[in-house]
């Protein structure tokens, strides 16, 4: 058994969110100026070139790269055989939080849903914990803006729908979004599970690196097909009007049950901050 | 590129086109979601408002805090078609610019039109170039609300796209 003091677990979750807070991931980037390469409509290559130099700038003067520093997303796969001490875990996560953003002069998003009375401190993070094998506890980190989180979309298909209606929903939730979640977007798609667990697939399907296509064959074909559609629909960065509206899609896939086929497209920015460290 | 000094006349707002790309410096209130709900409740409640609507421009948009030694925070734009249901009786009332991001509804096409005024795209996701642009920053209205504050706000060089003209074109692919 190890044991960890939840207090290592506080460092390294606010290390990560000031890190994130004026970082692009380095595939974002390699993604953005890929689509700067390749866009023929000119004010979207002039939008893109733009947010080029702003996430140089953001990281040079360690500045927010978009002022929307996000409601902080943190996944943590705890390790079976660590024994956890200290504060509960949820509040260390919640300490790292507050710090980075005080001290990262980050922006503070979250409020009461009915009084919209600010939190002040940007906490309660939304936290998930998934136990697994091993002694290590492994730490994600996403600020997740809400501009592209209010496009975001959970269906229940039923199981006549299949491969082709799973995809018309991923496409149909990008096209409906149109300009308003800062595209190019990235699409995270959740296959499987029940209402909440298909969500959350999708959250995940947030956190892989830009790119990484799902191992499964079929599931990455799935990908392929939906993002060569989105990229077909026109809107362009910013809704421009252009040749790349869309930088990734990436689904996880999950058993669901028979009567069902949830698909959830949680839809994020451009602006694709997100770190990882394992401890 | 044109250069443009608010406010904005009549006569410049029609000079503009969608899709033309431009720079905005002068004056600027942040106002989103709270804001706007406060304003409303101003305005039906005749109460003045924190500033003067005649010739103004809203910037949808809430800032970061200001590192020391910095004016602003990143402060880029914020979804305008949060505020399709507000924008419409503002410019009415004499507002002659908006900037956020993002189409907005046909309410605010129509509005532009009737009341020759503009709704300009910033670049989204670009908060710390806009940051950088603003030259003074101060809250002159419900400071309670933290970032969804109103901000007086005197900018330099602000990169946008004229995305609503007041000829009811878009830059928006319908």
């Amino acid at each position: 058994m190890r044991i960890v003091n939840t207090k290592k677990i506080e460092n390294c979750v606010y290390r990560l969110a000031r890190r994130a807070g004026t970082n692009l991931t380095p595939a974002c980037t390699a993604a953005l100026e890929r689509a700067a390469a390749r866009e023929s409509a000119p004010a979207c290559r002039f939008a893109l070139g733009t947010l080029l130099d702003n996430a140089r700038l953001a990281a040079a003067e360690e500045l927010p790269v978009c002022q929307d520093t996000g409601m902080a997303c943190v996944i943590i796969e705890l390790g079976q055989e660590v024994a956890l001490t200290g504060e509960l875990l949820s509040d260390a996560v919640n300490s790292g939080v507050r710090r980075a953003y005080a001290d990262g002069y980050f922006r503070k998003s979250i409020c009461d849903p009915l009084t919209r009375a600010n939190t002040g401190d940007n906490t309660p993070a939304a936290l998930h914990v998934d136990v697994t094998a091993g002694d290590k506890i492994r730490i994600t980190y996403l600020p997740k803006g809400f501009g592209s989180e209010n496009m975001s979309r959970l269906y229940m298909l039923t199981p006549a729908k299949g491969r082709e209606g799973v995809i018309d929903c991923i496409v149909q939730t990008v096209k409906e979004a149109g300009s308003r979640p800062c595209p190019p977007v990235c699409v995270g798609v959740g296959l499987g599970g029940n209402f909440d667990g298909c969500a959350f697939l999708a959250k995940k399907a947030l956190t892989r690196a830009l790119g990484t296509p799902n191992p499964r064959a079929d599931v990455r074909e799935i990908e392929e097909e939906a993002l060569r559609r989105i990229n077909g629909l026109g809107i362009g960065c910013q809704g421009f009007g252009g040749d790349v509206t869309a930088l990734s899609v990436a689904c996880e896939i999950a058993p669901t049950h028979i009567a069902g086929l949830p698909v959830a497209v949680n839809i994020q920015c451009h602006c694709v901050r997100c770190e990882k460290e394992v401890l | 590129m044109k250069k443009l000094r608010l406010p904005l006349s009549k006569e410049e707002i029609k000079d503009l086109h969608a899709g033309d790309a431009v720079t905005l410096s002068g004056v600027i209130y942040t106002a989103r979601d709270c804001a706007h709900k406060r304003i409303f409740a101003c305005l039906d409640a005749g109460m003045p408002l924190p500033f003067d609507l005649k010739g103004a421009t809203i910037y949808y948009a809430g800032p970061c805090p200001a590192k020391p030694g910095r004016v602003s925070g990143s402060c880029g734009p914020t979804t305008s078609a949060r505020m399709d249901s507000f924008a419409p009786r503002l410019f009415d009332l004499g507002l002659n610019c908006a900037v956020g991001k993002g189409e907005m509804c046909e309410e605010v096409r129509q509005a532009l039109m009737r009341d020759t005024a503009c709704y300009f795209a910033a670049v989204g996701g670009a908060g710390a170039i806009y940051g950088n642009a603003i030259k003074k920053s101060e809250c002159v209205a419900f400071e309670d609300l933290l970032s969804e504050a109103v901000y007086r706000l005197e900018v330099e060089d602000f990169p946008a796209v004229v995305a609503m003209d007041c000829y009811g074109e878009s830059v928006y692919k319908k």
